[in-house]
C-alpha cells in the first residue's frame, strides 16, 4: 500500500521534472538559439538549429515530441560538438556515479563509527571537552565547500608532495583526492547526526536492560545500539548520495573528472542548451530514483516504522 | 549580543563577521585602485614583498583584489539571501493562508523541492536567467527558498495552535491578517536566527558559482571569480589561490558560527554542574549476614552539585523473600534499585558501607567477575515493557545472548535454553515466538519475556522496578503471579519497587517505605493494615479504600508534596505534611527498632496522639 502511494508520487514528480526540463529552454528570455550561436551566426544555421529542436512547432506538440525522445533515450544533439547527447550521458554518467558512490560509502564507513564514538563518549554530558571539540570541529568542516577541499588537497598531495594525480581519472589512486574532497564535509555532517542518534538510543530503555544483563559494552554498542541507528543511517545515506551527486559537479570541475558535472558546467557556459537541459534532467531523475529506492527499502526493513504507522 | 560573547564560538564568529563587514565598507575605497591598476610588466608573478599574494595576468595585485572584492561578494550573498528568505517565508506562510487544497499543493511542492540538491536548482535558474551575477544570485536564492519555506512551515504550524491565533480565528480575522499580524511576528526570532547561517551558506554557494564560471563575469570580480582565475596557476604559484580561498572560508565560517551560537543561546537550558561530592561512608565493622541474599548498608547516591537523592539506606533480603520498596516518585526508590544493580547513570556516584550479593561484596570484585556474577544471579525488570526490549533484535536472541555471553554456551544450546525459558514464563508457542521481534508481542508478553531474560541464569535476586505500572489490570495480576511463582520456584529474593501500596501489600512479605531519599519505616506486610507506626505509612494505608480491592488510590491522597532531598533540611522530611510535627521534629528522627522485624523513623511513633491523629 505504501509502495503504491510512493510509486504514484514518484510518477508525479517525474512528470513535473520532465515538464520543468522541457520548459527550461522556453523560459530563456529572447531567442536562445541566437544567444547560443552568437549575433554573427548565419540565419540558415540558426533556422536549422531551431528546426532541430522543433522550436517552430506548437508547444504541446513539442512537449509530446520531447517526452517521446526521452523515453527513447534520445536527448538531441550538442550545439557545439555535434555529438548525440545520449552518448555523452552514457559515456560520462558511470564516472559520476562511481565517484559519488565511492564517496557515499567512504563517508558512511568513517562517519557512523566516528559519530557513535562521540556519542558514547559524551553520553549524559560527560567529557564536555570532547563534545565541544567534536561539535565545533565538525561544524567548521561542514562550512568549507567541496571545491576548496579539492584545491587544498591538490596543493598538498599533488603539488607539494607529488603523491597523487591532480586531475583526470586514471587508475585507482586518481579516485583518492576527489573522493576525499567530496567526503570531508559530508563526514562531518553525518558524524554529527550519528552522534545525536546514538545519544538518543543510549537513553532508550532497551539499553538499560542490556546493561542490566551485564553484556560487555562493545556488545551493547555494536549489537544493540548500532542496528537501531541503521534506519536513520539509511535515510541519511540516501540523502547523502543525492547531495554528493550534486556536490560532485564542483569536484569534477576541479579535478577535470570525466563525469557529467564538468560537462554540465561547460555546456552552461557555452550555452549548449541541449546538453545542459539533458544533464540537468538526468541529475534530477537520479535524485528521484534514489529517494524512491531509499523510501521503499526503509518501509521493508524497519519494523519500527510499521509500529509508528499503526 | 551579550549571550553571544559568552561562548568561544560566538566570539570568534562575531569577530570574523565584523571583519568581513568592515572590509566590505572600507575595502573598495582603500584597495580599489590598487586592485584595478594594470602593470603588464609584473604580470603573473608569485608571492613577493611587493605583492604578498602575487599578481594576476594583467599584473594586478591579488591581495588588493581579494580585499576590495569583499564588498561585492558580501553584497551578492546578501541579495541571494534576501531573495531566498523572502521567497521561503512566502511559501512557508502560504499554507496557513490558502484554502486547504491549495495549501496542500504548496506544502507538497515545497517538500519535493527540499529533496532536490540546492546546486541543481541554482544551475537550472542560472541557465534560464543567463550567465552572470544576476543569474547566480537568483539561482542561489531559489536554492535557499525551499529549505527556508520548510522551516517557516514548521515554525508557523507550532504557532498556529496557540490560543491567540485560535482566538483571532474565532473573531473572524481574515487569514492573511492572522498570518501577518499573529504568525509572522511570533516566529520572527527563530527566523532571524537562521538567516545568519543562511547568509554564510549563500556566500559560499555564490563563490562556488563564480568559481565554476557561472557567476560573476569579468571584468567584475568576487572571491569566487578570483579563485577561478588563480586556479589555473596553482601548479606554479599555489599562493595565488590562498587569498580568495581564505576569504571564502573565514567569512562563511564567521556567519555560520554566529548562527550556531545564536541558536544555542536561544535553546540554552541552565545546566550548571557543580563538583561531585561523594558522601563519606564509615567502614562497617559488624559481621555480614551470611544467609542474606542481599545486604545493603548506608547506600548513598550523589549527583554533582550536592544533589543526594538516596541517603544512606540499609536493606537486607533473605532467600525467597519478596520485599516491596514503596514511595512517591522522587523518594529515591528507583534510584536505590539502580544503585544496587550498579546501573546509576553518569554523573551519579554510588557509595556504600556494604553491598553484598549472596555473600560476595560487589564493590570488591573486578569488572569482569562482577559482570559475570550480576549477569547470572541478578535479574532486573523495568517499568515499560514496550521499550525494554530491543526493537531491532529477535526476542529469542535477546534471551540467548545472556547464555552465550556469561556461560559460554554454544548458539544452539543458548537458543534451546531461551525457548525453554519463554515456555517457563508461559509464552505460548515459544519456538515460534522466539524468532519474532518485540513489536509482535503484546505488552504483557513482553514483560514475561523480560522476566525470562532474568531466568536465563540462576537468579538469586530479582529487582523489579514498577514492572506492572504500564500494564492493564488483568495483565498486571498475571505478571504479579508469575513473579511470585518464579521467586518460589527458584528461591530467589525479590525487591519490588512500586508507588502502589495495594499491589505491594498483595505480593510482598515485607514493606520498606521511603520518603525523600530515606527509609522511614520497614515492617512485615501483615502489620501494614493495623500496625504501621509512621504517620506517612499510615496515611498511605488510609488512602486505600480497602486492602483487598486491587484498585487503590495512588499516594496523592496526602496533602502537600514531598520535598526534594536537598530541601528536606535537618529535621524530619515529613514534618511539613505531618499533623503531629512539633519542636522535636526539627531534628531528624533515627530509624529505630519498633517491634519484631519492624523499624520506624519517627519521634512520635507508637504514642497515643498518633493513633488519634491518623485515625
Ligand atoms: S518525626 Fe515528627 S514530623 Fe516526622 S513523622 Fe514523626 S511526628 Fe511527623
Amino acid at each position: 500500500m505504501f509502495a503504491l502511494r510512493r510509486l504514484i508520487r514518484f510518477a508525479v514528480s517525474m512528470v513535473v521534472l520532465i515538464t520543468a526540463s522541457f520548459a527550461m529552454i522556453h523560459l530563456i528570455p529572447g531567442d536562445p538559439i541566437r544567444a547560443a550561436l552568437g549575433m554573427n551566426a548565419p540565419l540558415e544555421l540558426v533556422n536549422q538549429r531551431r528546426a532541430e529542436l522543433g522550436l517552430d512547432d506548437p508547444i504541446p506538440m513539442q512537449l509530446l515530441a520531447y517526452v517521446q525522445q526521452i523515453l527513447g533515450g534520445d536527448f538531441g544533439t550538442s550545439f557545439m560538438t555535434r555529438e548525440p547527447v545520449g552518448q555523452i550521458i552514457a559515456d560520462r554518467l558511470p564516472h559520476t556515479l562511481a565517484l559519488a558512490g565511492a564517496a557515499t560509502i567512504f563517508t558512511l564507513i568513517v562517519a557512523v563509527p566516528l559519530g557513535m564514538w562521540a556519542g558514547i563518549r559524551t553520553e549524559n554530558g560527560r567529557n564536555r571537552g570532547t563534545e565541544l571539540g567534536f561539535t565545533s570541529g565538525t561544524g567548521a568542516l561542514t562550512v568549507v565547500p567541496e571545491f576548496l577541499y579539492s584545491i587544498a588537497l591538490i596543493v598538498v598531495f599533488s603539488i607539494a608532495l607529488g603523491w597523487l594525480p591532480p586531475a583526470g581519472r586514471d587508475g585507482l589512486d586518481s579516485y583518492i583526492l576527489p573522493v576525499l574532497a567530496l567526503s570531508i564535509g559530508a563526514i562531518a555532517m553525518v558524524a554529527r547526526l550519528a552522534r545525536v542518534e546514538t545519544l538518543r538510543e543510549l537513553g532508550a530503555d532497551y539499553v538499560r536492560l542490556a546493561r542490566a544483563k551485564r553484556l560487555p559494552v562493545l556488545r551493547i554498542y555494536l549489537r544493540h545500539v548500532l542496528p537501531n541507528t541503521l534506519t536513520s543511517t539509511l535515510t541519511v545515506g540516501g540523502l547523502l548520495l543525492t547531495g554528493l551527486i550534486a556536490g560532485s559537479v564542483l569536484v569534477e570541475f576541479v579535478f577535470a573528472w570525466p563525469g557529467l558535472g564538468g560537462r554540465m558546467v561547460e555546456s552552461i557556459t557555452q550555452k549548449d542548451y541541449p546538453v545542459a537541459q539533458a544533464i540537468i534532467f538526468v541529475y534530477g531523475a537520479i535524485v528521484l530514483v534514489v529517494n524512491l529506492i531509499v523510501d521503499l527499502l526503509l518501509s521493508k526493513l524497519d519494523p519500527k516504522s510499521t509500529i509508528k504507522e499503526t | 549580543m551579550r549571550q553571544l560573547l559568552r561562548t568561544p564560538t560566538g566570539v570568534i564568529g562575531l569577530a570574523l563577521v565584523a571583519a568581513t563587514v568592515i572590509l566590505a565598507i572600507v575595502g573598495p575605497p582603500i584597495w580599489g585602485e590598487a586592485a584595478e591598476t594594470i602593470d603588464a610588466g609584473a604580470a603573473l608573478q608569485g608571492a613577493s614583498a611587493e605583492h604578498l599574494l602575487g599578481t594576476d595576468n594583467l599584473g594586478r595585485d591579488i591581495l588588493a583584489r581579494v580585499l576590495a572584492a569583499t564588498r561585492f561578494s558580501l553584497l551578492l550573498a546578501v541579495l541571494a539571501t534576501v531573495i531566498g528568505v523572502g521567497l521561503g517565508l512566502l511559501l512557508g506562510v502560504l499554507p496557513s493562508v490558502l484554502p486547504r487544497r491549495a495549501a496542500r499543493l504548496v506544502t507538497g511542492a515545497v517538500n519535493a523541492l527540499v529533496a532536490f540538491p540546492a546546486l541543481l536548482l541554482a544551475m537550472f535558474t542560472a541557465v534560464v536567467s543567463g550567465l552572470g551575477a544576476r543569474g547566480a544570485v537568483l539561482g542561489i536564492g531559489m536554492a535557499i527558498a525551499p529549505g527556508f519555506a520548510r522551516l517557516t512551515q514548521t515554525l508557523a504550524a507550532s504557532v498556529a495552535g496557540a490560543d491567540y491565533v485560535a482566538a483571532a480565528r474565532l473573531l473572524g480575522v481574515p487569514r492573511w491578517k492572522i498570518a501577518t499580524r499573529h504568525v509572522l511576528p511570533n516566529i520572527a526570532e527563530p527566523v532571524i536566527l537562521n538567516v545568519t547561517a543562511v547568509l554564510g551558506t549563500g556566500l559560499v554557494a555564490m563563490a562556488g558559482m563564480s568559481f565554476l564560471g557561472l557567476g560573476v563575469q569579468p571584468p567584475e570580480y568576487d572571491w569566487g571569480r578570483l579563485l577561478n582565475e588563480g586556479f589555473g596557476r596553482i601548479y606554479l604559484d599555489p599562493v595565488v589561490a590562498l587569498g580568495p580561498a581564505a576569504a571564502i572560508i573565514l567569512a562563511g565560517l564567521g556567519f555560520n558560527m554566529v548562527g550556531e551560537a545564536l541558536a544555542k543561546s536561544a535553546a540554552r537550558t541552565s545546566a550548571s554542574a557543580g563538583p561531585v561530592s561523594a558522601a563519606e561512608v564509615a567502614p562497617d565493622d559488624s559481621a555480614p549476614d551470611a544467609d542474606a541474599v542481599l545486604e545493603v548498608k548506608d547506600l548513598t547516591v550523589t549527583f554533582p552539585g550536592g544533589v543526594t537523592p538516596v541517603r544512606g539506606i540499609s536493606l537486607t533480603l533473605a532467600p525467597g523473600e519478596i520485599v516491596g520498596l514503596v514511595g512517591e516518585s522522587g523518594s529515591g526508590k528507583s534510584l536505590s534499585a539502580f544503585a544496587i544493580g550498579g546501573l546509576v547513570p553518569y554523573p551519579g556516584t554510588v557509595t556504600s558501607g556494604r553491598l553484598r550479593l549472596n555473600g560476595t561484596e560487589l564493590t570488591e570484585l573486578g569488572q569482569a567477575k562482577r559482570r559475570k556474577l550480576l549477569g547470572t544471579s541478578m535479574a532486573m525488570v523495568f517499568q515499560d515493557p514496550m521499550a525494554s526490549l530491543n526493537p531491532a533484535l529477535t526476542v529469542g536472541g535477546q534471551l540467548a545472548e545472556v547464555a552465550t555471553v556469561h556461560q559460554g554456551a554454544k548458539r544452539s544450546a543458548a537458543w534451546a535454553r531461551a525457548v525453554d525459558r519463554l515456555k517457563h514464563v508461559r509464552i505460548p508457542d515459544p519456538e515460534k515466538r522466539a524468532r519474532q521481534h518485540p513489536h509482535e508481542f503484546s505488552g504483557g508478553m513482553r514483560q514475561r519475556a523480560v522476566i525470562a531474560i532474568g531466568l536465563m541464569g540462576s537468579p538469586k535476586l530479582i529487582i523489579a522496578d514498577e514492572p506492572t505500572t504500564a500494564l492493564d489490570v488483568t495483565v498486571q495480576r498475571q505478571i504479579l503471579k508469575l513473579l511470585r511463582e518464579v521467586s518460589a520456584d527458584t528461591g530467589a529474593a525479590a525487591l519490588f519497587i512500586s508507588h502502589d501500596i495495594a499491589v505491594v501489600s498483595e505480593l510482598c512479605h515485607r514493606v520498606v517505605v521511603m520518603y525523600a531519599g530515606r527509609i522511614v519505616e520497614e515492617l512485615p506486610v501483615s502489620e501494614l493494615a493495623g500496625g504501621a507506626a509512621h504517620p506517612y505509612t499510615k496515611a498511605l494505608v488510609a488512602s486505600l479504600p480497602d486492602l483487598d480491592t486491587d484498585k487503590g488510590e495512588p499516594l496523592a491522597a496526602i496533602p502537600g508534596t514531598q520535598p526534594a532531598p536537598a530541601e528536606a533540611g535537618t529535621g524530619c522530611a515529613f514534618a511539613a505534611r505531618c499533623a503531629l510535627a512539633d519542636q522535636r521534629c526539627g531534628e531528624r528522627p533515627p530509624l529505630k527498632e519498633f517491634g519484631k522485624a519492624h523499624t520506624v523513623a519517627c519521634w512520635h511513633a507508637g504514642t497515643v496522639e498518633i493513633e488519634v491523629a491518623t485515625r
